[in-house]
């Protein structure tokens, strides 16, 4: 899907201390309408913690976060789920010893009407409630995300690449509007990362989705690939911003992966 | 009179093609009657034979606006669902000629085909098959429109080749409202000597060789195999082998639309073998490696399974294997190996059955390759009718197949109604029948070679025994002559020893050499949970397949195989090879049968090293992945004796 112009999600003057760590500071973007927005950085260049604060697992201690002009830098995580944010996970954080299907289901619950009593006696209303959640899930997600053949399977079980996949048929049941994505190609075999950058892409752009991504991930190929824009952290401070190939070609960037030779001196010694 | 579904007092006439049994069909069962079903979003949708015929109907005539005439190729790629089987069926009906692909054939053998065949139209089911043809159209200049059904990840498509198949159906309704009348006029046009099916034979030896078949070649074919073999149109079929296999299509089509059964189409691929379990289909045609997989899942679970569990299953394979042994014999089973059996049944065997997906089945058959004796046991001791069945491509599938309660297996029985099966004074099978094809497209050399007088020469050795079944060597080519000069087919070896749950493929070498020596590919799967279960590291297939320990676990296969072969026929020396046979690799056949004199070029290091006195060969090969893409591969084997 093409950008609009339009900022979907705002974070301003971001700004989150562990102790005497610095993890973010002042850090500031906007995620417009339909992109895949990537976040790049060394390891331990605040990323991670960026998602948090911007999911709601974290608060920051200063700066704000706006969705789509709302301000929800105080709202708690499964508030900002119920608003449209939704997430992977950088270390797989699915319920292992239940199966697919209800790890899926259990991403699609904060859609559920029903309540404790009316679901008790599941009757009615409450099973056509249920009937049209599977029906969505199989239709928009066993079958986009190509993974009829595991829906009964015990999540512990899987390998680890299908486990990826079926973290991000979690995150999609919610039917976000902004995915929130932490390192999805990490521990991948080729095969799967080319197929996990083509959902990726397929959740950007084809009609059913038209989700805007946020990306935080290390294979510079694919976020030089299917990213919009891309900003890189380094030490929890933004230093640059821009299409793939402008942050390619900063010098900021590049000092900051390669380091200067200063410092690859300093290293060896 | 409507014939379809009516089998048993069919005619097969000259005018007789397959898309007028359809038509027949269509208006005698309507809307009462469902045609197939296929499993999507988790659950099965029936499609009438009304709604089959419509779709086939919008189809045939889309077809026709797009240009397709009379005698004109129609090119198909892509998993089997219903929509394939519209297109083939709509491009029959149009006098068109269907020529199936392998699913997974790489861009050089699809372009060879689409070229050699002349194809006009490419039917394909999504962006895989997209691509594929967008890659090879500049080099097929008759090739004039790809059609595509399945819309995931097309929406960036636009090149004006392509159409879907959607908006093939939509020109079909637009003629339709100004020809009303024409399709079925076309269908009557056709005659049953008209060509139905070109068929790219997967050929071990050479390049691909186009068979061609008519209406009547595929119904007599099917008529005279449910003379033997009665199916009815309450029967189910799953269908989920490629229809670019000669037994798919000898169900799908020769059988199904002369019975009027039920197809049934997985949700995917790697569904199939849930989605059978669920359906409990009547009959299954499926090349040897289906069943060995069934075998081996079985051999596996046991392996895992819990004291009393393994004890209940040896005792009831005992009986089992008892009683079978007794039928084969043809002898009488005594009242109390009856009792033992029906207990054996009812504890452990149906259980088996159920998980196999075989509870419902009547008639199973295995063909295209050799099968090993103990596999065959193993389906007639848990009561699967197993039986052997014979024949080529050339002549629409089979022409040999075990009658019920006469079943050996190391025969493959007797020929089906109006065939005949000779051999010549060279050994070599050659059989004649309706069913015969009507030569090699475009390669008049190798039909007269292939098609002599009437009788179809197969290539392959055999006698008939004095029960009048026959009995296939091997392909001619392929037997070896062992050190003391007789005569052995490499195919024995491999199928026994693939009865080894850790075992997944065998090169047996040995022909004209001073002893036999064996190549394996091992289960990784069973192997690699095999080593987890004794904390023995491993990373890839290659480091696996090199581990001492797993190297010793193949040897003590072999040993208890070699233990019932004469002296000369015993493996002395081994390897495992560092990766599986591939058919990207051109190692295998798409219909997986090993090509000897491929990878004997191939692995000429190894064959060396298995004759010399090293004890490990170096390997530098590159290997090719399904994409085209090629990665380099080195490696260091280790030659395995195995003692007398």
């Amino acid at each position: 899907m093409a950008p609009v112009d339009e900022a979907q999600l705002k974070v301003s003057h971001l700004s989150m201390a562990f102790g005497g760590v610095q993890a973010l500071w002042e850090v500031s973007f906007e995620v417009k309408k339909g992109e895949i927005f990537s976040i790049i950085g060394p390891n331990g260049a605040g990323k991670t913690v960026l998602l948090n604060c911007i999911n709601g697992l974290y608060r920051p201690q200063e700066g704000e976060i706006y969705l789509e002009g709302r301000e929800i830098t105080k709202l708690r995580a499964y508030h900002r789920a119920r608003l449209g944010i939704s997430r992977t996970f950088q270390k797989i954080e699915l319920f292992k010893g239940a199966t697919v299907l209800d790890n899926i289901r259990l991403g699609r619950h904060i859609h559920l009407k029903t309540g404790l009593i009316s679901g008790s006696i599941y009757l009615g209303k409450t099973a056509r409630e249920e009937i049209e959640h599977r029906k969505f899930i199989e239709r928009e997600i066993i079958d986009f995300l190509e993974i009829e053949h595991i829906r009964d399977k015990i999540v512990g079980m899987l390998p680890y690449g299908l486990q990826k996949r079926v973290e991000l048929a979690r995150a999609l049941a919610l039917n976000p509007k902004i995915l929130l994505l932490d390192e999805p190609l990490a521990g991948l075999n080729l095969e799967e990362v080319e197929d996990m950058a083509r959902f990726i892409l397929d959740i950007n752009e084809e009609e059913r989705w038209q989700t805007t991504c946020v990306l935080v991930e290390h294979d510079m190929g694919v976020v030089m690939d299917i990213s919009h824009r891309v900003i890189a952290l380094n030490f929890g401070e933004k230093i640059a911003e821009g299409t793939p190939p402008e942050v390619r070609n900063d010098p900021h960037v590049i000092q900051a992966y390669l380091g200067d030779e200063e410092d690859l001196y300093a290293t060896r010694r | 009179m409507p014939r379809a579904g009516r089998w048993n007092d069919m005619e097969i006439t000259k005018d007789l093609t397959v898309p007028k049994l359809f038509l027949q069909a269509a208006k005698k069962y309507g809307d009462k009657k469902v045609a197939m079903r296929e499993k999507e979003f988790g659950l099965w949708i029936p499609i009438t034979w009304k709604q089959y015929y419509e779709n086939v109907k919008r189809i045939a005539l889309g077809m026709v606006s797009l240009g397709l005439e009379r005698g004109d190729k129609v090119a198909m790629i892509g998993d089997n669902r219903p929509e394939a089987l519209w297109a083939e069926m709509a491009a029959m009906c149009v006098g068109g000629v269907g020529v199936w692909l392998f699913q997974d054939s790489l861009i050089d053998e699809v372009q060879h085909i689409i070229d050699h065949s002349d194809s006009k139209l490419m039917v394909g089911e999504g962006q895989e098959e997209v691509d594929k043809c967008l890659m090879i159209k500049g080099r097929c200049p008759k090739l004039r429109r790809m059609i595509w059904d399945d819309p995931k990840g097309m929406r960036a498509y636009d090149d004006p080749f392509l159409i879907s198949l959607k908006e093939v159906m939509r020109l079909g309704e637009e003629l339709e409202k100004k020809e009303p009348g024409l399709f079925e006029d076309t269908i009557q046009r056709g005659t049953g000597e008209e060509v139905c099916l070109l068929f790219y034979t997967s050929g071990t030896t050479s390049v691909p060789k186009g068979v061609l078949l008519t209406h009547n070649n595929m119904l007599t074919m099917g008529l005279n195999l449910m003379r033997v073999d009665p199916y009815s149109e309450t029967d189910d079929f799953v269908s989920y082998l490629p229809f670019a296999w000669i037994g798919e299509q000898m169900m799908s089509i020769s059988c199904g639309i002369q019975a009027g059964f039920t197809l049934n189409f997985p949700e995917e691929p790697e569904t199939a073998q849930t989605d059978t379990r669920e359906i409990g289909p009547h009959m299954m045609f499926a090349p040897p490696r289906v069943y060995e997989q069934m075998v081996r899942n079985v051999q596996v679970k046991y392996l895992d399974a819990s004291w009393s569990k393994r004890k209940a299953y040896e005792l009831a394979m005992k009986i089992g294997y008892h009683v079978a042994e007794l039928k084969f014999s043809k002898k009488a089973i005594p009242w109390h190996w009856k009792i033992l059996q029906t207990a054996a049944s009812a504890g452990v065997h149906r259980k088996l059955k159920d998980h196999l997906g075989l509870s419902r089945i009547r008639y199973t058959y295995t063909g295209g390759a050799a099968m090993g004796p103990d596999h065959f046991r193993f389906f007639h001791a848990i009561g699967v009718n197993l039986k052997q069945i014979y024949g080529q491509t050339e002549i629409a599938g089979i022409s040999v197949l075990h009658r019920d309660g006469d079943i050996k297996f190391d025969t493959v029985g007797k020929p089906i109604p109006e065939t005949e099966v000779g051999i010549t004074a060279e050994g070599e099978i050659i059989s004649k029948s309706p069913s015969v094809f009507q030569g090699y497209y475009k390669m008049p050399e190798e039909t007269e070679k292939t098609l002599r007088d009437g009788w179809l020469h197969s290539g392959d050795t055999g006698f008939i025994d004095s029960e009048g079944h026959l009995v296939v060597f091997d392909r001619t080519k392929d037997v070896m002559t062992l050190s003391d000069g007789t005569r052995f087919a490499p195919q024995y070896l491999e199928t026994r020893l693939k009865f080894s749950p850790y075992i997944k493929d065998v090169w047996a070498i040995g022909d004209k050499r001073p002893y036999v020596t064996g190549v394996v590919c091992i289960d990784y799967g069973v192997v690699g949970k095999w080593a987890d279960d004794r904390n023995i590291a491993y990373t890839s297939y290659q480091e696996l397949s090199q581990v001492p320990e797993v190297c010793e676990l193949v040897r003590k296969e072999i040993v208890k195989m070699n233990r019932d072969l004469p002296s000369v026929a015993r493996i002395r020396k081994f390897m495992n090879l560092y990766k599986e046979f591939d058919a990207d690799d051109d190692e295998l056949t798409r219909t997986r049968k090993l090509r000897r004199a491929f990878v004997e070029e191939r692995y000429r290091d190894i064959v060396s090293g298995l004759y010399s006195n090293a004890d490990r060969i170096q390997m530098d090969t590159n290997i090719t992945y399904e994409d085209g893409r090629v990665a380099r591969i080195k490696a260091d084997l280790r030659v395995m004796q195995v003692s007398e």
